[in-house]
């Protein structure tokens, strides 16, 4: 359980706020008054300006193969040291962020597109609507971690596409989970109740009225399933499972110095470093999301 | 009304346990190519020294010339009764070789969980009780960073430390704890580090909100005022109360300790379940990748109702889902 949510009670209670403002704007201050979201947003910013400028940040080909400098020390010729043919590690950190980026977003896209829909028709709808598409759900809740991730590789093969789904599919029932609560709470507010007096129908009501409503706990739950998706999508190239070679993949970079650790440990340490940085951003944003829209939210 | 709460839970759990074995059942048609060939793990180059009459055979044998649901029918009946089919690399039967496999991952999980426990409960509840001070920044520091790092990376790490540079343990490896309990502890060591922070981590964060919390309320203003001391009021009442909450976050962990850690166990080596599916993969031995998710997601589904009625019973206020 990497990314399961906490509750957050006593983390930041103070920096509530519930001014009649934009609830944006508020966001954007509480934030920087909570230094570790702070932190957290900048991370994340660097991550993306990274991803999306990865040919002007690095060094060298993150393909160039050189045997003669394999699995250097950091220098000044390669910032953070070469790999196990002789590549520049800092450069394939830095299209790494690319591969785990275009990755994560994928999943997560993936994830919403499914999985706020079938969230918000079954909280909506209820009874026999929401008991079969929530017994879907618990379905495939019912493989723990990254199991279900694992398992879908393994028959439908690594690469991009698979990963995709594979991920995707294991981020669908969070989502729905949690916008169905979101919707169960909004349904018998007086708004939708209005609505339905001037003869609005369910589907206006659900998607332009009820739903816009339920996007704050929907941000906070994305925010941690994109690090969820960048640790799975790392974990599975580091089994073997994901990305093929040469793709530059922290994962996949880890996996493939894994045999020369006794030589030169620091060609694994820089990957897995990048990773823990990267989530523990996205785990910080989510947690300063948390605090600004619902203190007190628990979920389980 | 516990009674009816568990079976209604039970009821839910039928759907949702027809549909993980459907999954699984399908998982084997998504691979590519021709599951005759798939299931009898024959390369697909080999296909074109096989007879069509032999193959015919092989195809009846294994029950794929029936429509896909009577298919799925007859698998579902053989797993009913304990059945999970043969392995393609040792020919011998899967419930034998999940059955050889499951202590190594119940030991490791067992030292695994103890070790959490040990550091989260003292870590969480001096960080509540010492609020805002060092020791509360520093056990949120490893709170975060704990749940940040990915679990292999962190095995690596230790293992180049501790195994390469110091040579204090060994870095892969088995040894039963009832014949060497000595080495165990060394091989398991490393591991049951690494598992148990991934365990702690998020339980550290949890029981020093649930402490604050609870820190807070009235019963704890009594049991203060009225003089108890300090031990007292932090150990018999504020933290008692946060345990219960927190038996849902330990209840699940524990589930996914027991469906094997895939990773880790695969990092060191350890001959677990969790390692026995990622060699099934590696092999293409399908049989036993279908046997061992079923058996994970089973696990995981029955504890999950196991910890929802503990819960339920140790707090009668809670209202369950």
């Amino acid at each position: 359980m990497k990314q399961e949510a906490l509750p957050q009670a006593a983390w930041t209670a103070a920096d509530r706020t519930s001014s009649g403002l934009s609830r944006f704007a508020d966001a954007f201050r509480v934030i920087a008054r909570n230094r570790l979201a702070l932190l957290g947003l900048f991370i994340v910013a660097a991550g993306i300006f990274t991803a999306i400028f990865a040919p002007y940040l690095a060094t060298h080909d993150p393909y160039e193969i050189n045997i003669a400098n394999r699995l250097q020390a950091p220098s000044l010729e390669h910032w953070l040291g070469t790999d196990f043919l002789g590549r520049d590690t800092y450069s394939r950190i830095v299209f790494g962020a690319r591969t785990a980026f275009e990755i994560a977003a994928g999943a997560v896209f993936l994830g919403a597109l499914f999985g706020v829909p079938l969230g918000a028709v079954a909280g909506f709808s209820g009874r026999w609507i929401d008991s079969i598409i929530m017994r879907f759900m618990d379905a495939i809740m019912a493989f723990p971690g990254r199991l279900l991730a694992i398992a879908l590789v393994a028959s439908a093969g690594g690469g991009f596409a698979s990963l995709y789904i594979a991920l995707g599919l294991s981020a669908i029932p969070s989502n729905a989970r949690i916008v169905r609560s979101a919707v169960l709470a909004q349904k018998e507010r007086e708004y939708v109740e209005a609505a339905r007096m001037s003869g609005e129908s369910d589907f206006t009501i659900l998607f332009l009225q009820v739903l816009p409503n339920c996007l704050s706990p929907l941000l906070v739950r994305l925010s941690l399933e994109f690090a969820h998706a960048i640790l799975a999508e790392s974990s599975l190239s580091f089994l073997g499972l994901g990305l093929p070679p040469p793709t530059p993949s922290w994962g996949l970079m880890l996996k493939e110095v894994t045999p020369f650790l006794q030589l030169q440990p620091l060609a694994a340490f820089f990957p897995g470093l990048t990773i823990s940085v990267v989530i523990l951003g996205f785990n910080l944003l989510g947690d300063g999301l948390r605090d600004i829209f619902d203190p007190r939210q628990y979920e389980r | 009304m516990l009674a009816r709460y568990v079976v209604r839970r039970v009821f839910q759990l039928i759907p949702v346990l027809v549909l993980v074995s459907l999954a699984v059942f399908l998982l084997v048609r998504v691979i590519p190519g021709d599951p005759v060939l798939v299931m009898l793990g024959i390369d697909p180059d080999e296909r074109a020294r096989i007879s069509e009459e032999q193959y015919r055979v092989l195809q009846h044998q294994i029950g794929l010339d029936q429509p896909i649901y009577v298919q799925y029918l007859n698998w579902a009946d053989k797993i009913v009764h304990g059945d999970f089919g043969l392995s393609l690399a040792s020919r011998r039967p899967i419930v034998d070789i999940i059955f050889e496999r499951y202590p190594a991952t119940l030991y490791l999980a067992g030292l695994a969980l103890s070790l959490g426990l040990l550091i989260a409960i003292p870590a969480g509840v001096i960080a509540a009780v010492r609020q805002n001070t060092k020791i509360d920044y520093a056990a949120m520091g490893f709170a975060l960073w704990g749940v940040a790092m990915p679990d292999f990376w962190f095995a690596l790490m230790l293992m180049v430390l501790f195994s390469l540079k110091l040579g204090w343990l060994p870095s892969i490896g088995y040894a039963s704890p009832f014949e060497s309990p000595w080495l165990f502890l060394q091989h398991a060591c490393l591991p049951a580090i690494v598992m148990g922070t991934e365990l702690a981590a998020p339980l550290t964060r949890y029981i020093r909100a649930e402490m604050l919390d609870q820190l807070k309320q009235d019963y704890v203003r009594t049991a203060w005022a009225k003089g108890l001391p300090a031990r007292m009021v932090i150990v018999k009442h504020a933290l008692r109360n946060s345990l219960i909450a927190a038996v849902t976050v330990v209840g699940l962990q524990t589930a996914r300790l027991l469906g094997g850690a895939t990773i880790i166990e695969t990092v060191f080596s350890w001959p677990g379940v969790g390692r026995l599916l990622i060699d099934g993969i590696y092999q293409r031995d399908y049989p036993i990748v279908q046997g061992v998710v079923l058996l994970i997601a089973m696990t995981y589904v029955f504890a999950n109702l196991i910890v929802d009625v503990f819960y339920k019973w140790l707090d009668p206020r809670i209202k369950l889902e």
